[in-house]
């Protein structure tokens, strides 16, 4: 369809008369055109119904529409718009421009079509396959042989026909395919959420083609049939362990395996991976509460560790300090405890106000408490400390 | 080129009528499915049919010929088809319930016999579908819970396909497969085991709880005991020193200077503590 830049201007209507009017001028045929063509400006005056015919002298645009009648405006426009040598050749009333000829004068279409059945049959004999891709050859239904990567020829379609796989490639397959929580009964009758992948190859071409009706499906519902039956083998502990996961991953790959080689599928499983084994959500808080408790209990043990070590430093420094003063003691034992008992007193009885009893010194008291207090009883209560050391 | 069709028209047309005539007496059937040609609807030959254990190339897939518009050709899947059926709700023998979902994988193997039953194998799979969840539902409802979560360990899924196969005849069918693809618990059973695996919880929480306690504890008493055994080993060799040595250092505690200025001891004279005020 002309453009409407082109010189052919409006709708189409060259030569062609007027298709039986119906109040839409030409010139608005395209101009209510939906606006998104790149050549229709933008934010034109909202009088005006449609773009600027180009070939209409400037200054003052289109007519208003249905001012004019239809002839007024086709006699108007057909005088402006002439093509100044438009690229095809004389326009047929089909719309299409003729064909050039040959040099003999014949039409080239019986040569075109030729051409393009050898050019259906060169492709679909001639296969490029990439690295990791197999191809399985059949001709006129039955198998024949199957091509590996690199070029390979065979007889054109329809006779041969060639389906190309990527045989090394993992696929992968995700269960659940959403984040939905997917519960699976455990041995112990608990439940335990699971997301999982598997990885899988074809190995056998032939038998993936053509043996089962749908080989992706397949592997989900052995894969699912596998998963279930080795979750409800082990307990939800195992289950959420490391040790466990491993273990039923394994366990899924191969339960996997055997079923598919039973049903000759030509698929080979290479690794269950489980990404995720959680309790229930709504079970969430219990579980988290138990680590809670795990955590608590050990922060218990290391504080009665650290407790430990510092009664046991202690200890041994003052033995330690008991064993050295022991030493000297021995080399001297009068002297040395009478120092020591000098020495203990002018430090205790300088730092105190004393009172000297009848038999002796039998009271420490600081003055300020004497005169705020009222005078003790004869016999007082003793609280002596009684720790094990100074604190 | 108008040329050749003016002046050949006749042969031209008859080569058309030659071409189609082959391709109208020609059926291609392909590895994976069965032809069986029909006579006015009665079968009357298969092209193709399943073979156990033939390898691909070496089956009967290929051109085959039929009489045009006498004979016409149903195409059967030779491949393993599927049955998935709906979940089932199974009770066990021990009054609980469980929603089981399942699977059968079935082939076609007799195409004359499944043509004149069921005519497609969406038809058969139709047939298959009901009978399989009630032989499921029939099957496991033998057993206890615990062995229907485990239920590939024993019989159940070969009586099931067995039970299923029986049928499967009829149809022209074998069974080659049924497996459990989910077992779940329904709602109000999942709240029951949702509040069982909290209570467990919770007794497990409060078990670590007692256990780092008790642990504790012993770590405690343990320290405790090794210190004493360190005094003991020091302090043992001269009891009398000791008790002087400690009296001493007592003091200097007890009777240091009080910064706050708030502590108030009245002793008797006579009082052990002050032993060692009297005589060193």
């Amino acid at each position: 369809m002309a453009g409407r830049n082109s010189p052919w201007g409006g709708g189409g209507s060259n030569g062609g008369g007027n298709d039986g009017g119906d109040g839409e001028g030409p010139a608005d045929g395209e101009g209510s055109a939906p606006s998104g063509a790149p050549e229709q400006p933008q934010g034109e005056t909202p009088e005006r119904k449609g773009p600027r015919n180009p070939w209409l002298p400037s200054g003052d645009g289109t007519p208003p529409r249905r001012s004019a009648s239809i002839e007024d405006i086709f006699r108007g426009r057909a005088e402006q718009r002439r093509p100044g040598g438009g690229g095809g050749g004389p326009r047929i009333p089909g719309g299409f421009p003729n064909l050039p000829r040959r040099p003999d004068g014949k039409s080239w279409l019986p040569l075109g079509i030729g051409a393009a059945v050898v050019a259906v049959l060169a492709i679909s004999s001639v296969h490029m396959l990439g690295p990791k891709e197999q191809g399985v050859v059949t001709t006129l239904g039955k198998y024949s042989r199957t091509i590996d990567s690199g070029v390979s020829l065979t007889l054109p379609w329809p006779i041969e026909r060639v389906k190309v796989v990527d045989v090394s490639s993992f696929q992968v397959v995700m269960i659940p395919d959403n984040e939905n929580e997917k519960l699976m009964l455990t041995s112990d009758k608990s439940l335990v959420d699971l997301s999982y992948l598997v990885r899988w190859n074809i190995k056998g071409l032939k038998d993936y083609t053509f043996r089962l009706a749908d080989p992706d499906e397949t592997v989900q519902e052995v894969a699912e049939a596998a998963m279930r039956a080795s979750i409800a083998q082990v307990s939800l502990g195992e289950a959420l362990s490391g040790a466990g996961r491993a273990q039923v991953e394994q366990d899924v790959g191969e339960r996997m395996q055997r079923i598919l080689d039973f049903y000759r599928a030509g698929i080979a499983i290479q690794g269950v991976e489980i990404k995720k084994a959680d309790p229930p959500a709504k079970t969430k808080g219990a579980f988290d509460n138990v680590n809670v408790a795990q955590q608590e209990a050990e922060r218990d043990r290391s504080e009665a560790r650290a407790w430990a070590q510092q009664v046991i430093a202690r200890a041994q420094g003052d033995a330690t300090a008991f064993d050295k003063v022991y030493e000297e003691y021995k080399l001297a034992p009068d002297v040395t405890k009478r120092r020591m008992y000098y020495e203990t007193m002018e430090r205790v009885l300088r730092d105190n106000d004393t009172v000297v009893g009848e038999k002796g010194v039998n009271t420490v008291l600081p003055l300020p408490e004497m005169k705020r207090r009222p005078a003790p009883a004869a016999d007082p209560s003793i609280s002596a400390p009684t720790s094990t050391g100074g604190q | 080129m108008s040329n050749i069709w003016q002046d050949y028209k006749a042969a031209w047309i008859a080569a058309g009528a030659v071409v189609i005539g082959l391709m109208m007496s020609t059926i291609v059937v392909s590895e994976d499915e069965q032809a069986v040609v029909v006579q006015t609807g009665r079968p009357v030959r298969v092209y193709n049919p399943f073979v156990a254990n033939a390898d691909y190339g070496q089956t009967g897939a290929g051109v085959h010929f039929r009489i045009p518009l006498v004979e016409q050709v149903i195409r059967i899947d030779k491949r393993l088809l599927s049955v998935d059926m709906q979940q089932q709700q199974v009770l066990s023998t021990d009054q609980q319930r469980l929603n089981v979902d399942a699977y059968a994988r079935y082939r076609i193997i007799d195409p004359i016999k499944m043509v004149r039953s069921a005519g497609t194998s969406d038809r058969v799979t139709q047939q298959l579908e009901p009978i399989l969840s009630s032989v499921v539902r029939q099957e496991l409802g033998k057993r206890t819970f615990q062995s229907l979560l485990t239920a590939e360990r024993g019989q159940a899924m070969d009586n099931i396909r067995k039970l299923l196969d029986r049928e499967a005849a009829e149809y022209g069918a074998q069974v080659v497969d049924v497996r459990i693809k989910r077992a779940d618990l329904p709602e109000g059973a999942l709240a029951a085991a949702f509040v069982r695996m909290e209570a467990g919880r919770q007794e497990e929480a409060k078990t670590i709880a007692a256990q780092g306690q008790r642990d504790a504890q012993i770590i405690r008493a343990d320290a405790e005991a090794q210190a004493a055994r360190i005094y003991a080993d020091s302090f043992g060799k001269d009891a009398q020193f000791y008790d002087f040595y400690r009296a001493m250092q007592s003091y200097s505690v007890s009777f240091a200077k009080d910064q706050a200025g708030g502590k108030t001891i009245l002793l008797s004279p006579d009082n052990a503590y002050l032993n060692h005020f009297r005589e060193p």
